[in-house]
């Protein structure tokens, strides 16, 4: 790229090639790439049974865990790490949260604990498990201790601690209130619906949220775009902001109506949804956000530029750690237990949406949004394969194929630039 | 056959780069023939054409060595027929041993087994041959700069070396240590082994070398018979500067101020080895609206003495004071460097300047990011404003602010390295090699940023290996040798000879 004084327009249009050739063709390619999954279950199952209320409903349960792992791994990643010790630690965190809310254990010397309501064992959870990542994150940052190892050591470690928090036996059942985390929806039994005549299986918070999804898709968008253009940005052009737009509304508002018509709003969606935006807010618009890219892009001149690049290695593993328990609070919510093995090979589930969704491994590259499509990419094939009764065995392959396909495609675009 | 090697008419060009211009050089059997030039002059291509680093057909010319032309592909080929290279960064294995690394990739086998015995034994009789006192076994790492020299030499005599060439061989290496080394060459010599030694250290050229090649941009200017003992330092200096001077600089009329930067006494030990001194008490002082020049060979302490001083960014055990605006300021981290008004432009932008994944706008902004935040987030739009101005005022060609940095050229990129640190608004910008690596024009348009800068009552400070740029740019010079600042010369007094004089002073000289 030598001398290239552009006028206005064709510099537009450059970019536009640019962007397009860059982060936006990826995105977008694995986007799509989940819709075809999704077309070719919707097809191939046994009376697409991959579409029903039901199986959309289920789909967003099953993974929320993985996926509000694959928030954290994902900022990990980019800043050039790696946790393999997320599963333990969600194991470790479940059997917590078991000691904190049920505590069935006061004979084996948790008895001086406080009884905590069902929302106290949950912050002191999540609380116990960003004190894991200062353990770790210290560790890393601090020490100088390569991340791979850490954690490695953090996967024996954890998976320790639960078998002896939980004395090899399980623990459960929970509170309800503890259970909807994981299990329960906005408003399961539709009373809004009734009350305003809507028929019985036609949950009308799932209608209000959808429509409120809708409705900010197109807010945030378009006043993104009007900021964009009133600096002079270059933008996407308007047919492709309006068709990606319209597309994502039909999109929403399909799944919307069919989480409607099975038992609603899941409040795992509701947590994720908000951890989503939270997070993707966190790593394109804060400082700390930008130095976890500028870190991984090249540590040195991070280093050089000012940034911390200690504490903000810390802090990583610190929310590392507060995500993961999360994650531990939201399996145990689910399996109504907190059991040992719980979380076991988590961390390579989370590891692997991060890469199919487009992180580098060499750190500096990566989003939020492009981690949970990887995510659920896995989450439609493990599900799709499931109803079509695929073995364990044929499913394990594919999935390896997946994840090696999807990095090779990486690195094979990026080798023809 | 007297002439053991005859480089004739060699020209090899880089893209857009004619490294060398019809280089011929005659190494007679049995001699040391140093090459002295000043950095980037083409020395070290030479040799990596000559060893078969730059291949057979990647350069034009002939290599005739005993007598036959050569056409190397590899470094293996030419170090079969004895010619064996020692870079100044030696290429050895720390962790393992010296018995080991003198046959590496060479081992002595039986039966397809490495034969531990007789390697052991080998590499005795070689380390005496050297005058190394040590175990074979010991490792690498646990033996100093000056003895892994030493093991990189009986490397090359376990090859049955016959020309030897030395890259900066004495640079690393303490006076007692450069001594013995000295000396080793000469008994290589009358073992007739040839020599050929690069180094900047020119009153050990006078007193060891037969023979001396000069090389300026490319050209082989003279070559100097030292034998006949008329050929001092001086005369080598006058041969590796001497150029006329043109107008690659843009003129300007210096308007100083009162002084912006003092540092006192400032002392820095290198990282790995506490007790090695880089930068041995050092007193400097920048005024407003002044270039000041730091002069010195690669080496000399110069990247040191400004990392150290950007918050203590290199180094060990940094001792002295630092004033900005008469005020003793912090710079124990680089955010305190940073507030103090002090910025860095790192001499390797690839490795230590840019995000070269990320985009224009962003490697403008990391360092003043919270200059963009509003109500606790960034605000990208501003970012792009502010960005495209700097694109526009630098001149970066770039399609957008939004391009990435890795895509563009040297030049470029140099520009959005500076457009990063001026963002940050400082009093005192330190540019490390600023021009590296970048055309004759873009040169051009930093040295008038540079200008513009001082125009503003900013003041600078200009590390460069180039001689000449310093002296088209720069109000006073400072001179650094072995970590010693040497000399302070005004405008005025300006000249390559008294500079480098000063460059290449020995420590022992300034202390008398």
């Amino acid at each position: 790229m030598s001398d290239v004084t552009t006028p206005a327009k064709k510099g537009f249009f450059a970019n536009l090639s640019d962007r397009l050739e860059g982060v936006n063709l990826r995105q977008n390619g694995i986007f799509l790439a989940l819709l075809g999954l999704i077309v070719f279950f919707a097809i191939t199952t046994p009376n697409s049974a991959s579409i029903t209320p039901d199986n959309w409903s289920n789909l967003v349960v099953q993974n929320g865990y993985i996926l509000v792992l694959a928030i954290g791994m994902v900022m990990v990643i980019i800043a050039g790490h790696i946790d393999l010790s997320v599963g333990s630690l969600a194991a470790f965190i479940g059997a917590v949260a078991g000691v904190l809310v049920v505590r069935p254990l006061e004979q084996d010397g948790w008895d001086w604990l406080p009884a905590l309501p069902w929302w106290g064992g949950i912050l002191g959870a999540i609380l116990v498990g960003a004190l894991v990542g200062v353990w770790q994150g210290y560790w890393v940052a601090y020490v100088g201790i390569p991340a791979f190892i850490v954690t490695l050591a953090g996967m024996l470690l954890f998976r320790g601690m639960a078998l002896m928090t939980l004395q090899n036996s399980n623990i459960g059942p929970f509170p309800d209130e503890f259970r909807a985390i994981g299990n329960g929806f906005l408003d399961k039994e539709n009373s809004l619906g009734t009350s305003i005549g809507l028929p019985a299986d036609l949950n009308a918070w799932a209608l209000v949220g959808t429509a409120i999804g809708i409705l900010a898709l197109w807010y945030s968008g378009i006043s993104r775009r009007a900021g964009r253009i009133k600096y002079g940005q270059p933008t996407e052009p308007g047919f492709w902001f309006l068709g990606k737009n319209i597309a994502l509304t039909l999109m929403v508002g399909y799944v919307g109506f069919q989480l409607a018509r099975a038992n609603g709003i899941p409040f795992t969606l509701i947590l994720l949804i908000a951890l989503i935006l939270i997070y993707t807010m966190i790593m394109n618009k804060t400082t700390f956000g930008r130095h976890i890219y500028a870190i991984g892009g090249n540590v040195h001149a991070a280093m050089l530029s000012g940034i911390n690049v200690k504490r903000v290695n810390f802090w990583l593993f610190v929310n590392m750690g507060a995500l993961a328990a999360l994650s531990g609070i939201l399996i145990t919510a689910r399996m109504n237990s907190a059991v040992p093995k719980a979380g076991d090979g988590f961390e390579l589930d989370a590891i692997s949406s991060v890469f199919i969704g487009g992180a580098a491994v060499q750190g500096g590259v990566g989003t939020v949004t492009g981690s949970m499509v990887g995510g659920l990419i896995q989450g439609v094939l493990g599900n799709g394969m499931n109803l079509s009764s695929v073995g364990i065995d044929a499913q394990m392959t594919i999935k390896g194929l997946v994840l090696l396909l999807a990095v090779a495609f990486d690195v094979w675009s990026k080798r023809r630039k | 056959m007297n002439n053991i090697l005859e480089m004739r008419n060699i020209t090899k060009v880089f893209p857009g780069v004619l490294a060398l211009d019809n280089v011929s050089l005659e190494v007679t059997r049995g001699e040391i023939h140093a090459i002295c030039g000043e950095n980037g002059a083409g020395k070290s291509t030479l040799m990596k054409v000559l060893s078969g680093v730059y291949g057979y057909g990647t350069y034009d010319g002939d290599i005739v060595y005993e007598g036959e032309v050569q056409s190397f592909k590899t470094i293996r080929d030419s170090e079969a027929k004895g010619i064996v290279i020692i870079h100044q960064e030696l290429a050895l294995s720390p962790h393992l041993s010296i018995a080991e690394n003198i046959f590496l990739n060479n081992e002595i086998t039986k039966g397809g087994l490495i034969d531990w015995n007789k390697t052991g034994q080998e590499a005795q009789i070689l380390m005496a041959k050297v005058g190394l006192r040590e175990k074979p076994d010991t490792k690498i790492l646990e033996i100093g700069v000056g003895k892994q020299q030493l093991v990189e030499i009986a490397k090359a005599l376990s090859k049955r070396v016959k020309l030897l060439i030395l890259d900066e061989p004495t640079a690393a290496l303490n006076d007692e240590d450069s001594e013995h080394l000295l000396n080793l060459l000469r008994q290589l010599r009358s073992q007739g082994i040839s020599c050929i030694i690069i180094s900047h250290k020119l009153n050990e050229i006078a007193e060891i070398a037969d023979k001396t090649t000069i090389i300026r941009d490319g050209k082989v200017i003279e070559t100097l018979d030292m034998t006949a003992g008329k050929v001092d330092q001086e005369r080598i200096i006058k041969g590796m500067v001497g150029r006329e001077m043109d107008n690659r600089y843009p003129t300007r009329t210096p308007n100083i101020g009162e002084e912006i930067l003092r540092v006192e006494n400032w002392t820095v030990h290198h990282p790995d080895d506490a007790n090695r001194i880089a930068v041995d008490n050092a007193n400097i002082n920048v005024k407003r609206g002044e270039i000041v020049g730091l002069a010195g060979i690669m080496g000399a302490g110069r990247t040191e003495l400004a990392r150290s001083l950007f918050g203590h960014s290199w180094g060990s055990g940094i001792t002295g004071k630092v004033f900005v605006n008469g005020k003793e300021v912090p710079v124990n981290t680089i955010r305190q460097a940073m507030d103090a008004g002090i910025a860095y432009a790192t001499e390797d932008r690839k490795r230590f300047g840019l995000n070269l994944i990320d985009d224009v706008k962003r490697n403008i902004t990391i360092a003043s990011l919270d200059k963009f935040v509003k109500r606790g987030l960034v605000d990208d739009n501003e970012e792009f404003r502010v960005g495209s101005e700097y694109r526009e005022s630098m001149n970066i060609k770039a399609p957008s602010v939004l391009s990435i940095v890795g895509k563009l050229s040297g030049g470029n990129q140099q520009k959005v390295v500076l457009s990063q640190w001026i963002n940050i608004k400082p009093e005192i910008l330190i540019l490390d090699e600023p021009t590296r690596g970048i055309d004759v024009g873009a040169k051009y348009e930093i040295y008038l940023i540079i200008q513009k800068l001082v125009s503003e009552g900013k003041g600078v400070i200009v590390i460069s290996s180039e001689l000449p740029e310093l002296i088209g740019i720069c109000d006073r010079i400072y001179a650094i040798s072995e970590g010693v600042i040497t000399g302070e010369v005004e405008r005025k007094d300006f000249s390559p000879e008294l500079l480098m004089k000063y460059m290449t002073k020995e420590k022992e000289k300034t202390n008398v």
